[in-house]
């Protein structure tokens, strides 16, 4: 199964959970991920895949399926986007409070209403608060990668949380890449089934999900913030054996990229960073220090990393494919948050972009890195990217 | 091997919760898990019977349990079933105990989708009639008349105005292996039906009237007898759907005195006798079809 395949961002995290070997898999089709439960099914079919394939009638039950099948001390996978991740919200927050290691990826897309199947990352991002690890993926190697690691993460004993592997709808999902497969030896090794501590067990009955009254509710919610701030370490260290065993590793937690001497940095996270990047390297000839901090995980949050890596800038953007309307982008809180957090006073300004599928160009992105060496930044104001101000009386 | 009064395990599975007393609910369960023995995997959604049994940490399932969404018992049933099967487990039950509503309402999308996929579990649906978690408002499942704290009874209408949804039919309607109907105040009747459903190779379903002395206004220790009442005035019928085919287990020459039934319980003090004319008509409307259609 090793070598080099070309296949689309949803075919390699198929790829991935195939080599993963997950006792049970329930998911529901929808628009980006589809390919993803299409392929499942595909390898279930020949065999090449022992997995326990649920036909679930929503994404609602596919989450519950995982649920009962975690439970179980069984590995399980979910695959959604978007109104699917809405739909399944409820089952999230019993994953990761009754701590099942269940994997999820997630193909972001936009929210209703108004429809839109294009990507941005509003559907995930508003989901920080569930207690799920959140791990972005750039391109399709990483998306397989970061699945395989995904397993590595949740299950840790240390961990015991769910995991979600984002990737941006169409841009990664069906965009064909070259990936490396792994061979089955090494991610067996990598990712060996692990008694779960928690499970339910036949010969020793036990109650999970149950119910936490005020005298013990938040002794349960420090435990589990705790395992969430713990996993930051441990996702550190998959990624670092994950480079050992397979030869290729992604920072761990956020990727700093010519960030040493940067005068500007421009933070974001998923696909668009591969556009960032270009930019940079294409800035960095021409003599700007200008570099790129692409966030993989966004809970736990890097805030350490993130700080270290923006120390020295005298400018920090965000661009961010998502809005907390009323306020700014997620993302964009968060960075300045850890800034204050390690007593870093660096100007920072933020860009709302992409959202339901509008496209950010490298053009784009020299606009931001300009204005962002120029020192004249309009306070925190977001600004949007590309917004036609001709029709939204903007 | 017949469970019956001299048969049943002695061994209690739960116990020590926090129910009302005569909880109909509480003892359908107890009842079934005597059945299904300790190798059970109990799923319960929010309901009484999951708030009075998971409080941690005093937990008086002697079984594996687990509290899934609401929406979601027959899905989370699902995939525990999956789980253990991939794991090659052996020798268990899975089995769900919803309430009217967490069946008939808001569990019905997963219920479906169990019953297409014939995962073999047992989901039980004990029926009071009404949402008495959160304090008696009515369900799917809730009877003509009934008056629940979002169904009052007044000047304009007296109690719920909807009948029951035929939920037996409907979960016949998806060719299940087994399904069957029971009452607390038949529990051989019940014993058996629960048995049967462990041994069914696929999805099994049972809908067993719990009655609930809080919501329908009757004393804690007439569970038995008002449950019993139900049946033997036609307003509850016993029944079982097996290979394709619909039995009425009883099917009474004459039925006690619906009106009798009602006067019992506050939950339809206000109903007058054009009511009463009402819910006879229903019942008897509903005994033509059953018998045409369900008896050779």
């Amino acid at each position: 199964m090793s070598g080099k395949l070309f296949v689309s961002g949803d075919e390699a995290v198929a790829l991935a959970v195939r080599q993963a070997k997950p006792h049970v898999i329930a998911a529901y089709p929808i628009t980006p991920q589809t390919i993803v439960v299409e392929r499942l099914s595909d390898f279930v079919e020949d065999g090449s895949l022992n997995s326990q394939y649920l036909y679930v009638e929503s994404e609602h039950s596919a989450m519950c399926a995982c649920l009962g099948a975690s439970a179980m001390g069984a590995r399980a996978f979910t695959a959604t986007s978007s109104q699917g991740l809405l739909y399944m919200v409820e089952g999230l927050h019993y994953a990761s409070g009754s701590r099942f290691p269940i994997v999820m990826m997630n193909a972001n897309r936009s929210l209703a209403a108004p429809w839109s199947i294009y990507n941005d990352q509003r559907d995930s991002l508003s989901e920080l608060e569930s207690g799920w690890i959140q791990l972005y993926a750039e391109n399709a190697q990483e998306a397989y990668d970061t699945t395989l690691q995904a397993y590595r993460i949740a299950e840790d004993p240390a961990v015991m949380l769910p995991v979600m592997v984002n990737l941006d709808g169409f841009v990664l999902t069906h965009t064909y890449e070259l990936v490396q497969l792994a061979e089955q030896e090494t991610v067996d090794a990598y990712i060996p089934y692990r008694n779960f501590c928690n499970k339910l067990d036949l010969n020793n009955p036990k109650a999970t999900c149950i119910t936490a009254g005020p005298p013990y509710n938040m002794e349960f919610r420090y435990q589990q913030h705790k395992a969430a701030v713990d996993a930051a370490a441990k996702i550190v260290e998959a990624d670092k054996e994950f480079g050992k065993k397979f030869g290729r590793s992604y920072g761990g937690l956020v990727e700093a990229y010519k960030c040493e001497d940067a005068d500007a940095v421009l933070v974001t996270l998923g696909s668009v960073a591969g556009t960032v990047r270009c930019v940079v390297d294409a800035y960095r000839e021409a003599g700007k220090k200008i570099g790129l901090l692409k966030i993989r995980c966004m809970r736990p949050f890097p805030a350490k990393e993130a700080a270290a890596a923006l120390k020295g800038a005298k400018a920090v953007g965000v661009l961010e494919k998502d809005i907390s309307f009323g306020y700014e982008g997620v993302v964009y809180t968060n960075v300045n948050s850890s800034l204050k957090e390690q007593g870093l006073s660096v100007p920072t300004a933020n860009w709302v972009g992409g959202l339901g599928g509008r496209s950010i160009s490298k053009e784009d992105i020299q606009g931001i890195f300009d204005q962002l060496l120029s020192g004249r930044l309009e306070g925190t104001q977001t600004a949007f990217v590309n917004l036609r101000r001709d029709i939204c009386g903007a | 091997m017949a469970l019956n009064a001299k048969t049943i395990p002695n061994k209690e599975l739960f116990y020590g919760h926090k129910a009302c007393g005569g909880c109909g609910a509480a003892l359908a369960i107890r009842l079934a898990l005597k059945v299904l023995g300790e190798r059970a995997i109990a799923v319960i959604p929010p309901n009484c019977m999951s708030t009075v049994g998971f409080i941690y940490p005093h937990m008086p399932f002697f079984v594996n349990s687990i509290i899934p969404p609401f929406a979601g018992t027959a899905a989370v049933m699902s995939g525990v079933l999956a789980g253990a099967q991939a794991q090659g487990l052996e020798d268990y039950h899975v089995v769900g105990f919803a309430g009217d509503g967490g069946t008939a309402d808001i569990g019905i999308q997963a219920l479906s989708g169990m019953i297409d996929r014939n995962d073999r579990a047992i989901f039980i649906c004990y029926d009071n009639e009404a949402y008495m978690n959160t304090g008696v408002q009515k369900s799917g499942l809730t009877p003509y008349g009934m008056k629940t704290t979002n169904t009052p009874a007044g000047k304009n209408f007296h109690g719920s105005q909807s009948s029951k949804k035929r939920m037996f039919e409907i979960v016949a309607a998806h060719g299940i292996p087994y399904a069957a109907t029971a009452s607390v105040g038949y529990p051989e009747d019940f014993l058996a039906k629960v048995e049967k459903a462990m041994n069914t190779d696929g999805t099994s379903y049972i809908h067993v009237m719990a009655p609930c002395p809080t919501g329908w206004g009757t004393e804690s220790d007439v569970t038995v007898d008002i449950a019993k009442e139900a049946v033997d005035c036609g307003l509850w019928f016993l029944a079982e759907y097996e290979g394709g085919e619909f039995k009425l287990n009883r099917d009474p020459k004459e039925f006690a005195s619906v009106e009798a039934y009602l006067k019992k319980q506050s939950r339809f003090s206000a109903l007058d006798d054009a009511d009463f004319a009402r819910v006879i008509r229903e019942r008897d409307e509903s005994w033509a079809r059953m018998r045409r259609d369900w008896t050779k």
